[in-house]
């Protein structure tokens, strides 16, 4: 059902979710940007409607949210362990059709891949109520259509920003019951973007030819990347992680385990015992990255392409390495 | 007729004594060394029309006009009144009574800068900005002083040759819930700063007495566990010097200091000055002056009524250092 409800209305809805519900959207933190003067916009916890960025896209996605960078697993002592607290509020998220299509994706890798599910993904996800904010026109170097990311059916509410009024489409029992009498009921559906300035076309192939796993088109890759890690950081559907168990300074016998963000392209991921590392160079790391989000995944899961076209990468890349054009230039050479 | 002018009076108007007889250089002030192109028009014309046809980037950033006859300083001011009217008293906010008289003081130089971040990605701030909101503190002011602002502690402009070296300083704010332990930070304070940042168990440790600042960990780092404090920091790096006397880098004098300190400290200066100077001599710089008086009576002078914020350092004891150009260090 559609609905169009006023900035009050809107700031007494999410009062009246915050009892019950975190509720999480993209922010803008004034001059805490990398460069002096500029802002981050990342997610975080909102409580009114001005504390939502909905007109830039943040420089971090949403997956921080349910795949923390730092996540206590247990604590330890000689004999025994405990879980961490965990909250028990629901979770909202503000997002937008990519980041939504993004967790579907997040969900097979944590969820669907194998015979056990994460626990810890799970826990926070089975609470997540999406509010998608439409987006029309996107931004520099998205590329959500070629990826197929531009639209989702899967939110329990949809809002369009800008105008004076909130315009609402509602698919969830829970907010039609919270957003009972409130607005004025009217036919709203989201639209959704249909062309990005960014265009990526994905090799149509059953098997990735063993040659491109050699091909020169890495090597350029090694003088230009420096492996800082920000393309996996952004990226919403890396989800690799590393596992460190961190004993107390003053008492090593006790402890906690804990995992952290790791990625490809993040120093010593593939180091192992005796100083061997599967992809020391950075070529290396940006094919075995890129393959993953455009053959890989599709290879186990038969779900069309890891990467959602975010173009977070992009945005974030401090030597101007594109990814969308590395794709096309794979594409082109398959 | 046989020139018989006040040189006193020309050089207090930004007008210099040349090598050429009877012609004379006008001094352009440009704080912070950025302007609008509008400007650079009116000075091809006075240039064209007075000088020699040429313009001479200063080191200290302003632009001098050459060739320029003695005698016809007058016209020129009324040429140069517009760009007094458009830097001095528009931007910069300074009350100058009359702009067609040419520029009201030339002692205390035109304060340069670097880039800063309008443009440049390491700095910490926006030094043409803060130059500018220096400039209206310090000019017009007959005493001699010499000020640079910097950016980052690189200080591509040479602060440490001033008097006084404004270096823009972030103060990195550590969320260790973000920070996954990568090394990007402390890897590269040690290749590139001070070796500030240790990693430790998968976090990082800052030793806040070695951090200088620099803003490199908030740069490098990809998950913006590092952020910068959006209060803006300074070092003050003081009575550095070129010379013929005794050249020097200058030293430490606050750091981690807000800008009103910075502010407060540049105006204290000047009364400093005015109670200390050597009024025998024609000119003294006021590096000398602190050399007669010592830093102790100089820090408590500029210091005095000024208040610190709470992270502010301030140095106790200055080795100054520099050398003599005297005859004994040179054995032929």
């Amino acid at each position: 059902m559609g609905k169009s409800v006023s900035t009050t209305e809107f700031n007494e809805m999410l009062k009246t979710l915050a009892g019950e519900y975190r509720i999480f959207a993209p922010k803008r933190f004034v001059h805490h940007g990398k460069c002096t003067g500029t802002d981050l916009i990342r997610y975080g916890e909102v409580h009114s409607l001005d504390e939502i960025e909905y007109k830039a896209k943040s420089n971090f996605s949403l997956k921080e949210i349910l795949h923390p960078i730092n996540q206590t697993i247990f604590y330890f002592t000689e004999t025994e362990f405990s879980e961490p607290a965990t909250e028990n509020k629901g979770i909202v998220i503000f997002a937008r059709p990519c980041d939504i299509n993004g967790v579907f994706r997040l969900d097979n890798i944590f969820l669907h891949n194998g015979d056990e599910e994460d626990y810890y993904y799970k826990k926070p996800r089975d609470k997540v109520r999406f509010v998608m904010m439409e987006c029309t026109v996107g931004f520099e170097n998205c590329f959500c259509v070629s990826m197929d990311t531009n639209k989702s059916d899967d939110y329990h509410m949809a809002v369009r920003f800008g105008g004076e009024e909130y315009l609402l489409d509602i698919r969830d029992q829970f907010f039609i019951d919270v957003l009972e009498g409130v607005g004025e009921d009217i036919e709203f559906t989201p639209d959704f973007i249909k062309r990005n300035r960014v265009e990526v076309r994905l090799p149509e192939i059953d098997r990735m030819p063993p040659a491109m796993y050699d091909h020169e088109m890495w090597d350029e890759y090694s003088t230009r990347c420096i492996a800082c890690g920000r393309c996996t950081t952004t990226c919403i559907t890396c989800s690799c992680f590393t596992t460190t168990d961190i004993a107390n300074e003053d008492n090593p016998k006790q402890g906690e385990r804990r995992r952290t963000w790791a990625s490809c392209h993040i120093e010593g991921f593939t180091d192992m015992a005796g100083g061997h590392g599967f992809r020391k160079k950075n070529g290396e790391k940006m094919r075995f990255k890129t393959l993953h989000k455009i053959y890989d995944y599709n290879r186990r899961f038969g779900k069309g392409p890891m990467c959602v076209g975010c173009g977070r990468c992009d945005d974030a890349c401090p030597v101007y390495i594109s990814f969308s054009n590395c794709i096309n230039k794979v594409t082109s050479y398959v | 007729m046989t020139l018989d002018i006040n040189i006193g009076k020309v050089i207090k108007n930004a007008y210099r004594i040349t090598s050429t007889r009877g012609l004379t250089a006008l001094r352009v002030r440009i704080p912070g060394g950025h302007l609008e192109t509008k400007y650079l028009d009116i000075l091809k014309k006075i240039a064209d029309d007075f000088g020699n046809g040429t313009l001479h980037m200063t080191t200290r950033q302003g632009f001098e006009i050459p060739g320029i006859d003695l005698k016809r300083i007058p016209e020129i001011n009324q040429r140069i009144g517009p760009v007094i009217q458009g830097i001095e008293i528009d931007t910069a906010g300074i009350d100058i009574s009359e702009p067609e008289a040419g520029y009201p003081a030339a002692g205390t130089r035109n304060i340069a800068s670097c880039i800063g971040g309008r443009v440049c990605p390491f700095a910490n701030c926006d030094t043409t900005d803060l130059a500018f909101k220096i400039e209206k503190k310090v000019y017009p002011n007959n005493f001699h002083v010499k000020i640079a602002v910097t950016g980052c502690p690189n200080d591509c402009i040479k602060g440490h040759l001033h008097d006084f070296g404004i270096i823009g300083l972030c103060e990195p704010v550590y969320d260790y819930s973000r920070c996954i332990g990568c090394g990007a930070c402390s890897n590269n304070c040690r290749a590139v700063a001070t070796g500030a940042l240790i990693l430790k168990n998968g976090k990082i440790r800052r030793d806040e007495r070695r951090c200088i600042g620099c803003g490199e960990c908030v740069l490098q780092c990809p998950t913006a566990a590092w952020t910068r404090n959006p209060m803006k920091f300074y070092k003050m790096v003081i009575m550095g010097r070129t010379g013929k006397k005794n050249p020097r880098i200058a030293r430490p004098f606050l750091i981690w200091v807000n800008e009103s300190v910075v502010m407060d400290v540049l105006t204290n200066t000047y009364q400093y000055i005015d109670k200390y100077i050597n009024k025998s001599l024609p000119k003294e710089h006021v590096g000398y002056i602190v050399d007669r008086t010592g830093y102790p009576t100089f820090r408590d002078f500029v210091l005095d009524g000024v208040k610190l914020n709470p992270e502010a350092k301030l140095s106790q004891h200055i080795n100054w250092g520099g050398y003599e150009n005297a005859s004994y260090l040179f054995i032929k």
